[in-house]
Protein backbone atom coordinates (compact mmCIF):
# COMPACT_ATOMS: atom_id res chain seq x y z
CA UNK A 1 0.00 0.00 0.00
CA UNK A 2 1.07 3.55 -0.60
CA UNK A 3 2.14 5.33 2.54
CA UNK A 4 0.93 8.77 3.48
CA UNK A 5 4.34 10.15 2.57
CA UNK A 6 3.77 9.31 -1.13
CA UNK A 7 4.43 12.24 -3.47
CA UNK A 8 1.43 11.23 -5.56
CA UNK A 9 -1.75 13.18 -5.11
CA UNK A 10 -4.91 11.29 -4.13
CA UNK A 11 -6.47 12.30 -7.48
CA UNK A 12 -3.48 10.91 -9.39
CA UNK A 13 -3.75 7.68 -7.47
CA UNK A 14 -7.46 7.36 -8.23
CA UNK A 15 -6.96 8.06 -11.92
CA UNK A 16 -4.26 5.40 -12.05
CA UNK A 17 -2.75 6.72 -15.27
CA UNK A 18 0.87 6.81 -14.09
CA UNK A 19 3.64 9.06 -15.37
CA UNK A 20 2.96 8.31 -19.04
CA UNK A 21 -0.65 9.55 -18.56
CA UNK A 22 -2.14 6.64 -20.49
CA UNK A 23 -2.34 3.99 -17.79
CA UNK A 24 -2.65 0.39 -18.94
CA UNK A 25 -4.67 1.25 -22.06
CA UNK A 26 -1.99 0.16 -24.52
CA UNK A 27 -1.25 -3.08 -22.65
CA UNK A 28 -4.91 -3.99 -22.23
CA UNK A 29 -5.88 -3.32 -25.86
CA UNK A 30 -2.91 -5.45 -26.93
CA UNK A 31 -4.30 -8.34 -24.84
CA UNK A 32 -7.91 -7.85 -25.97
CA UNK A 33 -6.88 -7.93 -29.63
CA UNK A 34 -4.59 -10.89 -28.90
CA UNK A 35 -7.64 -12.84 -27.74
CA UNK A 36 -9.72 -11.81 -30.76
CA UNK A 37 -6.76 -12.49 -33.08
CA UNK A 38 -6.46 -16.01 -31.69
CA UNK A 39 -10.03 -16.80 -32.72
CA UNK A 40 -10.06 -14.81 -35.96
CA UNK A 41 -6.66 -16.06 -37.17
CA UNK A 42 -7.84 -19.68 -36.96
CA UNK A 43 -10.89 -18.67 -39.02
CA UNK A 44 -8.71 -16.71 -41.45
CA UNK A 45 -6.42 -19.73 -42.01
CA UNK A 46 -9.56 -21.79 -42.70
CA UNK A 47 -10.82 -19.23 -45.24
CA UNK A 48 -7.44 -19.13 -47.01
CA UNK A 49 -7.32 -22.95 -47.15
CA UNK A 50 -10.82 -22.94 -48.63
CA UNK A 51 -9.66 -20.44 -51.27
CA UNK A 52 -6.59 -22.42 -52.40
CA UNK A 53 -6.81 -23.33 -56.07
CA UNK A 54 -10.24 -21.79 -56.60
CA UNK A 55 -10.88 -20.00 -59.89
CA UNK A 56 -11.89 -16.32 -59.72
CA UNK A 57 -15.70 -16.67 -59.68
CA UNK A 58 -15.58 -19.29 -56.93
CA UNK A 59 -13.08 -17.24 -54.87
CA UNK A 60 -15.26 -14.13 -55.19
CA UNK A 61 -18.36 -16.14 -54.29
CA UNK A 62 -16.70 -17.33 -51.08
CA UNK A 63 -15.32 -13.90 -50.10
CA UNK A 64 -18.65 -12.21 -50.77
CA UNK A 65 -20.56 -14.57 -48.51
CA UNK A 66 -21.79 -12.28 -45.70
CA UNK A 67 -20.48 -14.46 -42.87
CA UNK A 68 -17.05 -14.85 -44.51
CA UNK A 69 -16.89 -11.12 -45.31
CA UNK A 70 -17.84 -10.07 -41.76
CA UNK A 71 -15.25 -12.44 -40.26
CA UNK A 72 -12.62 -11.10 -42.68
CA UNK A 73 -13.48 -7.52 -41.67
CA UNK A 74 -13.18 -8.39 -37.98
CA UNK A 75 -9.86 -10.13 -38.62
CA UNK A 76 -8.50 -7.11 -40.49
CA UNK A 77 -9.64 -4.68 -37.77
CA UNK A 78 -8.30 -6.79 -34.91
CA UNK A 79 -4.98 -7.56 -36.64
CA UNK A 80 -4.34 -3.93 -37.65
CA UNK A 81 -4.93 -2.62 -34.10
CA UNK A 82 -2.75 -5.36 -32.63
CA UNK A 83 0.12 -4.88 -35.08
CA UNK A 84 0.09 -1.12 -34.60
CA UNK A 85 0.46 -1.54 -30.84
CA UNK A 86 3.17 -4.19 -31.20
CA UNK A 87 5.23 -2.23 -33.69
CA UNK A 88 4.94 0.87 -31.50
CA UNK A 89 6.62 -1.03 -28.65
CA UNK A 90 9.43 -2.18 -30.97
CA UNK A 91 9.94 1.41 -32.21
CA UNK A 92 9.99 2.78 -28.66
CA UNK A 93 12.52 0.11 -27.67
CA UNK A 94 14.99 0.58 -30.51
CA UNK A 95 14.64 4.11 -31.94
CA UNK A 96 16.58 6.33 -29.56
CA UNK A 97 16.39 9.82 -31.03
CA UNK A 98 13.18 11.51 -29.91
CA UNK A 99 12.37 13.08 -33.30
CA UNK A 100 12.85 9.87 -35.26
CA UNK A 101 10.85 8.00 -32.66
CA UNK A 102 7.85 10.34 -32.93
CA UNK A 103 7.97 10.18 -36.73
CA UNK A 104 8.28 6.38 -36.73
CA UNK A 105 5.36 5.97 -34.31
CA UNK A 106 3.30 8.28 -36.53
CA UNK A 107 4.29 6.42 -39.70
CA UNK A 108 3.36 3.18 -37.93
CA UNK A 109 -0.15 4.51 -37.32
CA UNK A 110 -0.47 5.63 -40.95
CA UNK A 111 0.70 2.20 -42.14
CA UNK A 112 -1.78 0.30 -39.98
CA UNK A 113 -4.68 2.53 -41.06
CA UNK A 114 -3.71 2.37 -44.75
CA UNK A 115 -3.46 -1.43 -44.70
CA UNK A 116 -6.76 -1.65 -42.82
CA UNK A 117 -8.55 0.77 -45.14
CA UNK A 118 -7.32 -0.95 -48.33
CA UNK A 119 -8.28 -4.39 -47.05
CA UNK A 120 -11.70 -3.30 -45.75
CA UNK A 121 -12.41 -1.52 -49.05
CA UNK A 122 -11.52 -4.66 -51.02
CA UNK A 123 -13.67 -6.98 -48.89
CA UNK A 124 -16.65 -4.59 -48.98
CA UNK A 125 -16.34 -4.11 -52.76
CA UNK A 126 -16.26 -7.88 -53.25
CA UNK A 127 -19.19 -8.55 -50.98
CA UNK A 128 -21.32 -5.74 -52.38
CA UNK A 129 -21.01 -7.25 -55.82
CA UNK A 130 -17.58 -6.27 -57.20
CA UNK B 1 47.38 18.79 -20.66
CA UNK B 2 45.63 15.50 -20.50
CA UNK B 3 42.00 15.70 -21.39
CA UNK B 4 39.63 14.64 -18.72
CA UNK B 5 37.67 11.71 -20.06
CA UNK B 6 34.47 10.63 -18.45
CA UNK B 7 34.83 7.33 -16.66
CA UNK B 8 33.72 4.36 -18.73
CA UNK B 9 30.40 3.64 -17.15
CA UNK B 10 28.96 0.16 -17.36
CA UNK B 11 26.31 -0.17 -20.04
CA UNK B 12 23.31 -2.39 -19.87
CA UNK B 13 24.32 -5.61 -21.63
CA UNK B 14 22.56 -6.18 -24.91
CA UNK B 15 21.44 -9.30 -26.76
CA UNK B 16 24.84 -10.48 -28.04
CA UNK B 17 26.29 -10.64 -24.50
CA UNK B 18 24.01 -13.38 -23.23
CA UNK B 19 24.25 -17.11 -23.77
CA UNK B 20 21.28 -18.15 -25.89
CA UNK B 21 18.51 -19.94 -24.07
CA UNK B 22 15.18 -21.31 -25.24
CA UNK B 23 13.17 -18.57 -23.58
CA UNK B 24 15.40 -15.87 -25.06
CA UNK B 25 15.26 -17.44 -28.53
CA UNK B 26 11.45 -17.68 -28.45
CA UNK B 27 11.16 -14.13 -27.15
CA UNK B 28 13.29 -12.85 -30.04
CA UNK B 29 11.33 -15.07 -32.42
CA UNK B 30 8.08 -13.50 -31.17
CA UNK B 31 9.33 -10.05 -32.17
CA UNK B 32 10.79 -11.24 -35.47
CA UNK B 33 7.60 -13.09 -36.46
CA UNK B 34 5.50 -10.12 -35.36
CA UNK B 35 7.54 -7.82 -37.58
CA UNK B 36 7.27 -10.31 -40.44
CA UNK B 37 3.50 -10.47 -40.05
CA UNK B 38 3.37 -6.66 -39.94
CA UNK B 39 5.23 -6.34 -43.25
CA UNK B 40 3.33 -9.28 -44.74
CA UNK B 41 -0.01 -7.49 -44.33
CA UNK B 42 1.05 -5.51 -47.43
CA UNK B 43 0.79 -8.77 -49.38
CA UNK B 44 -2.59 -9.71 -47.87
CA UNK B 45 -3.98 -6.25 -48.61
CA UNK B 46 -2.55 -6.38 -52.16
CA UNK B 47 -4.12 -9.81 -52.70
CA UNK B 48 -7.54 -8.61 -51.46
CA UNK B 49 -7.36 -5.46 -53.59
CA UNK B 50 -6.40 -7.64 -56.59
CA UNK B 51 -9.45 -9.83 -55.95
CA UNK B 52 -11.61 -6.70 -55.79
CA UNK B 53 -10.07 -5.33 -59.00
CA UNK B 54 -11.22 -8.14 -61.28
CA UNK B 55 -10.22 -11.50 -62.81
CA UNK B 56 -7.05 -10.28 -64.56
CA UNK B 57 -5.51 -8.75 -61.43
CA UNK B 58 -6.62 -11.72 -59.34
CA UNK B 59 -5.03 -14.23 -61.75
CA UNK B 60 -1.77 -12.26 -61.62
CA UNK B 61 -1.85 -12.27 -57.82
CA UNK B 62 -2.62 -16.00 -57.78
CA UNK B 63 0.22 -16.70 -60.22
CA UNK B 64 2.67 -14.79 -57.99
CA UNK B 65 1.39 -16.56 -54.87
CA UNK B 66 1.65 -19.94 -56.64
CA UNK B 67 5.22 -19.44 -57.87
CA UNK B 68 8.13 -21.04 -56.02
CA UNK B 69 9.11 -17.76 -54.36
CA UNK B 70 5.46 -17.00 -53.63
CA UNK B 71 4.99 -20.35 -51.93
CA UNK B 72 8.15 -19.86 -49.89
CA UNK B 73 6.87 -16.48 -48.68
CA UNK B 74 3.46 -18.01 -47.94
CA UNK B 75 5.10 -20.82 -45.99
CA UNK B 76 7.19 -18.41 -43.93
CA UNK B 77 4.14 -16.19 -43.41
CA UNK B 78 1.98 -19.09 -42.21
CA UNK B 79 4.78 -20.25 -39.90
CA UNK B 80 5.18 -16.72 -38.50
CA UNK B 81 1.44 -16.46 -37.94
CA UNK B 82 1.23 -19.78 -36.11
CA UNK B 83 4.45 -19.21 -34.16
CA UNK B 84 3.27 -15.77 -33.02
CA UNK B 85 -0.09 -17.27 -32.08
CA UNK B 86 1.39 -20.12 -30.02
CA UNK B 87 3.92 -17.71 -28.49
CA UNK B 88 1.05 -15.45 -27.57
CA UNK B 89 -0.61 -18.29 -25.64
CA UNK B 90 2.47 -18.30 -23.37
CA UNK B 91 1.90 -14.62 -22.69
CA UNK B 92 -1.70 -15.37 -21.67
CA UNK B 93 -0.35 -17.91 -19.15
CA UNK B 94 2.13 -15.36 -17.80
CA UNK B 95 -0.56 -12.65 -17.68
CA UNK B 96 -2.46 -14.87 -15.28
CA UNK B 97 0.61 -14.97 -13.04
CA UNK B 98 1.46 -18.58 -13.83
CA UNK B 99 4.30 -20.38 -15.58
CA UNK B 100 7.26 -18.42 -14.24
CA UNK B 101 9.15 -21.39 -12.78
CA UNK B 102 12.45 -22.05 -14.65
CA UNK B 103 11.46 -25.51 -15.80
CA UNK B 104 7.97 -24.43 -16.87
CA UNK B 105 9.39 -21.48 -18.83
CA UNK B 106 11.85 -23.71 -20.69
CA UNK B 107 9.19 -26.33 -21.45
CA UNK B 108 6.75 -23.71 -22.72
CA UNK B 109 9.46 -22.20 -24.94
CA UNK B 110 10.30 -25.59 -26.42
CA UNK B 111 6.61 -26.36 -26.85
CA UNK B 112 6.20 -23.08 -28.76
CA UNK B 113 8.69 -24.21 -31.40
CA UNK B 114 7.51 -27.84 -31.62
CA UNK B 115 3.82 -26.88 -31.74
CA UNK B 116 4.28 -24.10 -34.30
CA UNK B 117 6.36 -26.25 -36.67
CA UNK B 118 3.89 -29.17 -36.36
CA UNK B 119 0.82 -26.98 -36.84
CA UNK B 120 2.35 -25.23 -39.86
CA UNK B 121 3.14 -28.55 -41.53
CA UNK B 122 -0.37 -29.79 -40.67
CA UNK B 123 -2.01 -26.69 -42.18
CA UNK B 124 0.00 -27.12 -45.39
CA UNK B 125 -0.86 -30.82 -45.64
CA UNK B 126 -4.56 -30.01 -45.23
CA UNK B 127 -4.31 -27.19 -47.79
CA UNK B 128 -2.49 -29.35 -50.35
CA UNK B 129 -4.84 -32.32 -49.87
CA UNK B 130 -7.97 -30.16 -50.24
CA UNK B 131 -6.94 -28.26 -53.35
Amino acid sequence: MLSNSSMRTPLGRVRGLGSAKSGTGHFWLQRVTAVSNLILTIIFIGIVIALVGRPYPAAVALLSNPLVAILMLLFILSACIHMRLGMQVIIEDYVQSEGAKVLAVMANTFFAIAIGAASVYAVLKLSFGG
Amino acid sequence: MAEVKPAARPLSPHLQIYRWSWTMAMSVAHRVTGTGLYLGTVLIAAWLVAAASGPAAFDTAQAIAGSLLGRLVLFLYSFSLIHHMVGGLRHFVWDMGKGYEPETRMNMAKFTLVASVSLTVLVWIVALVLR
